[in-house]
């Protein structure tokens, strides 16, 4: 199976996610440059963190725009599982692929800390391992990561369960402390925070099991699907 | 623009006709002491810079290390003082930029940013938060847009730098051996200007900074880009695998004119450069403006001809604009023209190399009249000053800074900020071990031993994460050396730097001197900077909690040293006294031993004594571990020195009580001094001597103002 890393001008977490991807779950991870053709018989697709144009104009809003975004969106159309992690997050909402938008965090400062997650749809090819209301201890990393949807569109996404993760305590002032969503069809998922940095036992003092479930989660789906 | 007398005559003697007006500017520029280092360069030779793990190439603007298995470690440290005092944002931001594209010049990738803040009186000072809070704002904005960790620093505040600011950046690279770039150039070779477009910000830069801060000359400060500089590293890394770059050179102070001499100069080149061939941000800049201008995210490569194609196609990926803008030639020229005329030729040479100068040296008025003791008593109660120290912003936790710095992008970074040595893991299973550290408090007092000092602490961090210094940067930053008093300090610094260096055997692999920091108020106090890298062969020892029973132990001894230390100038607001002095002997014992008992797994977590002394050191633990202690104080020193002295070589040792016996033997068989101290227990942090309590203080209490006084000052203004 083949993961597609895609690398767009500013991302910076593309090499971690790639790392994490080959040297810690042994998967086929490939980078795919934003200007390029994703070939239509990948498997997955994660859009990494970055500054993707410098974080220009507003984050993420640049890179939606990029030519590699149309083939993202036929992928996900053909409900093949992509992940956008804070950056990639960021490019997805602006793209159209999930809802909501990206705002400034409450405090107005970019924020590097841990916090801890809880799992609120445990049926997404990225959370099938882990169980419900289950925490994960991650570390976030953003200066615009507040999601904020309208009171509408926030009961649309309770009743179709689009939210995937939120925050156990108050971190960015989020519309119900949100950190992950997914699309209808759960097959598109993006989260503020980095599984990447809390997979690995070798550089956390922190419980990595957790995180490492969001990996293994992807194997088992597209494992059973090859 | 001016020249001195001395340098007037070296022009007339050397070139036997008039200049034109171009090469003034390239003299000018080049000749400062930002970029020539008239007044240090000679005395900077002293310093050893050789040792095993050193590898020295031509050229190179940063320290190369190797760190085994054909991997190497690369540092730098510079400062953007002048501009961040004018403009904090775009001053810091640039200054990290700088840094880090020294580190690309080997052909590494940085790997870690660490900086050194400095500001006046926070407390009370509208401006020096105004330039705290944007400093940090922008090396955050820098840093962190390009994905390189920052992971450590220090920030200190001080009376001296009212109105001004010292920013100090260092950055830490990595690569493969093999693919370090070994600078060279053929005749025909090609010269390009890669990057950011050249524009009128900066102009003048380096000269503003060789001369006191007056007025708020904005133009000659630099304008950020990260975004550019992030492409840079990309393109630059990709050309250099496809083994397109013969030499390399940052653009930096001086711009072109310094670029283009001293890449010239070191590889014994000429080079001829047309200014219709940069590419500019503003069409009617001057040929001269062109030349001096210190607009950021710009490389100069040496390419031979036939790699242009694949350099252009990988710029074009990027959408980086790349100008060839001259050839390599034999005659050892730096030619400029503005197309066919010629506007600047003279021998690289003489432009590289300034005229150096002679400073005279005499000890400071000062310290002939610094008091040695307060003349008031002490009447606070201990545990009342210890909660008060615990909130003074020299010594409250930095969390308020470092939560805003990504420093954990790149996934290298074991222990972060906020702990004694911050440690990256390298791609060979080894884990280096980094700090910097500066003590003006100190150094004002006693020069010579302030700078060891400082050295010395850095070495202690990273001991106590179980590394072994391997080299290590400094920073020197003082007044205007034309004052032979400030010079005084300066060979002070540097003569104690090489003293403590060569007894170590630590080699300096980098380093940069600043003079002319001052404003209309005068100078700063002597802020000497050090950096030290140490290596960690298996594993780090980890940052742990201490936890109910586990015993303390200090190695080293405490000693009647209360000059310049955090009790006297925050409690007392005293400047006077003896300041710390390092005993050589005591220090290489204490490390060695140090690092004995952390390999054999024997401690839990060892931590520095330093600022603040013991009675800030033993909080710190208790506010980590969320415990209180039970400290005995058994000496002959009064209870106010042994609280608060920042006696050297002192580390304090966490271990389970069943290791005491073999962790003491091991001790006296090294011939350390040390004392079993106490344990930990309890929700109260307590000090007592045999039946007499000393100091009493609630750990959460003790917390809530270690953690929350920096951030409240902030807010607050």
């Amino acid at each position: 199976m083949k993961v597609g890393v895609i690398v767009f001008p500013g991302s910076n977490c593309d090499r971690d996610m790639h790392h994490v991807l080959t040297d810690v779950f042994n998967l086929n991870a490939e980078f795919f440059w934003h200007e390029k053709n994703l070939p239509q018989d990948i498997d997955a697709v994660v859009l990494p963190g970055g500054f993707s144009y410098g974080d220009r104009l507003r984050a993420g809003v640049i890179a939606a725009h990029s030519p590699i975004i149309s083939d993202v969106k036929k992928l996900a159309e053909k409900g093949i599982p992509i992940l956008g992690v804070c950056n990639g997050f960021q490019i997805l909402v602006e793209s159209g692929l999930l809802p909501g938008v990206l705002l400034k965090n409450e405090s107005l400062n970019f924020m590097c800390e841990w916090t801890n997650l809880i799992v609120n749809n445990n049926q997404t090819p990225f959370t099938n391992k882990l169980e419900l209301n289950q925490k994960i201890p991650i570390p976030i990393a953003n200066g615009e990561g507040r999601y904020f949807v309208d009171d509408e569109s926030l009961n649309e996404l309770k009743k179709n369960n689009q939210i995937v993760f939120s925050y156990e305590n108050k971190v960015n002032g989020s519309v119900s402390q949100i950190a992950g969503v997914c699309n209808s069809d759960g097959n598109v998922v993006g989260m503020m925070p980095h599984p990447e940095r809390a997979a690995e036992k070798a550089i956390n003092q922190i419980d990595h099991k957790p995180s490492s479930l969001i990996f293994e989660s992807l194997i088992e789906t597209v494992g059973m699907k090859n | 623009m001016s020249f001195q007398e001395h340098e007037k005559q070296h022009i007339e003697k050397n070139v036997k006709r008039k200049l034109t007006d171009t090469e003034l500017q390239i003299l000018a520029a080049e000749w400062s002491e930002h970029c020539s280092y008239k007044s240090s360069k000679k005395h900077l030779r002293m310093l050893p810079t050789t040792g095993p793990n050193v590898i020295v190439e031509k050229g190179y603007d940063s320290g190369v290390l190797d760190v085994g298995d054909g991997f190497v470690v690369t540092v730098h440290i510079e400062s953007h003082n002048h501009p961040s005092a004018v403009e904090p944002f775009g001053g810091a931001a640039t200054g990290v930029g700088g840094v880090i594209r020294d580190i690309l010049s080997a052909g590494t990738r940085p790997i870690a940013l660490f900086d050194g803040l400095r500001f006046g009186n926070i407390e009370n000072d509208a401006h020096a938060r105004w330039l705290f809070k944007n400093a940090v704002s922008g090396i955050a904005d820098y840093g962190n847009c390009l994905g390189i960790p920052t992971i450590g620093g220090e920030v200190e505040f001080d009376d001296c730098y009212k109105n001004y600011a010292l920013v100090d950046v260092a950055a830490v690279g990595f690569g493969k051996k093999s693919k370090l770039i070994k600078n060279h150039a053929n005749v025909d070779d090609l010269v390009l200007l890669i990057g950011g477009s050249t524009g009128r910000d900066g102009v003048g830069g380096s000269q503003f900074a060789s001369d006191a801060l007056e007025g708020e000359d904005r133009s000659a400060v630099q304008i950020p880009d990260p975004f550019i500089e992030k492409l840079i590293i990309e393109a630059i890394l990709e050309c250099r695998d496809a083994n397109c770059i013969n030499a390399m050179k940052d653009l930096g102070g001086g711009g072109l004119s310094c670029a283009i001499s001293e890449t010239a100069e070191s590889l014994g080149i000429g080079i001829e450069l047309d200014v219709k061939n940069v590419h500019l941000r503003e069409s009617d800049l001057s040929p001269d403006e062109i030349m001096i201008s210190e607009s950021q995210e710009r490389m100069l490569i040496i390419s031979d001809p036939n790699n242009l194609s694949k350099i252009k196609e990988i710029c074009d990926k990027f959408r980086i604009q790349c100008s060839v803008i001259g050839t390599v030639k034999e005659d050892k020229m730096m030619h400029v023209k503005n197309g066919d005329e010629t506007i600047a030729l003279l021998p690289a040479d003489f432009v590289a190399r300034g005229p150096l100068v002679d400073r005279k040296k005499s000890k400071p008025e000062y310290l002939l009249k610094l008091p040695s003791f307060p003349s008031s008593k002490n009447e606070m109660p201990f545990s009342a000053i210890l909660l008060k120290l615990l909130s003074s912003p020299n010594i409250a936790s930095k969390h308020w800074v470092f939560r805003q710095y990504d420093h954990e992008v790149g996934i290298r970074t074991v222990i972060k900020p906020g702990f004694d040595g911050s440690v990256l893991r390298l791609d060979n299973g080894k884990f280096l071990s980094v700090k910097i550290d500066g003590n003006p408090k100190h150094c004002y007092i006693d020069p010579r031993q302030g700078a060891i000092g400082c050295f010395e602490e850095a070495c202690r961090n990273v001991v106590c994460t179980g590394a072994t210094p391997i080299g290590m940067v400094d920073h020197l930053q003082f007044g205007n050396p034309e004052d032979p008093e400030i010079f005084w300090t300066f060979m002070e610094s540097i003569e104690g730097i090489t003293d403590f260096a060569k007894f170590l055997d630590v080699p300096c692999v980098g380093g940069k001197v600043s003079f002319y920091n001052e404003t209309s108020e005068g100078p700063i106090k002597p802020t000497p900077l050090i950096g030290v890298l140490g290596l960690i062969e298996t594993s780090p020892l980890l940052p742990t909690p201490p936890s109910n029973d586990d015993v303390i132990l200090l190695v080293g001894e405490t000693k009647d040293e209360l000059g310049g230390s955090e009790y006297y100038e925050y409690i007392h607001n005293f400047i006077g006294g003896v300041a710390p002095k390092v005993d050589f002997s005591e220090s290489k014992k204490n490390m060695k031993s140090v690092l004995s008992l952390i390999s054999k797994n024997l401690i839990k977590s060892v931590h520095d004594c330093s600022k603040g002394g013991l009675a800030i050191g033993i909080s710190e633990l208790c506010i980590f571990g969320k415990i209180g202690c039970k400290i005995d104080l058994k000496s002959s020193l009064s209870y106010e020195k042994m609280l608060f002295s920042e006696s050297h070589s002192r580390y304090i040792l966490v271990a389970n009580k069943n290791n005491l016996d073999t962790i003491k033997s091991i001790l006296s068989d090294d011939q350390c001094s040390f004392s079993e101290i106490g344990i930990f227990s309890g929700d109260q942090i307590i000090f007592e001597s045999g039946s007499n309590q000393i100091l009493e203080l609630r750990v959460d209490k003790a917390e809530n103002n270690y953690l929350n006084s920096l951030g409240k000052i902030i807010q607050n203004g």
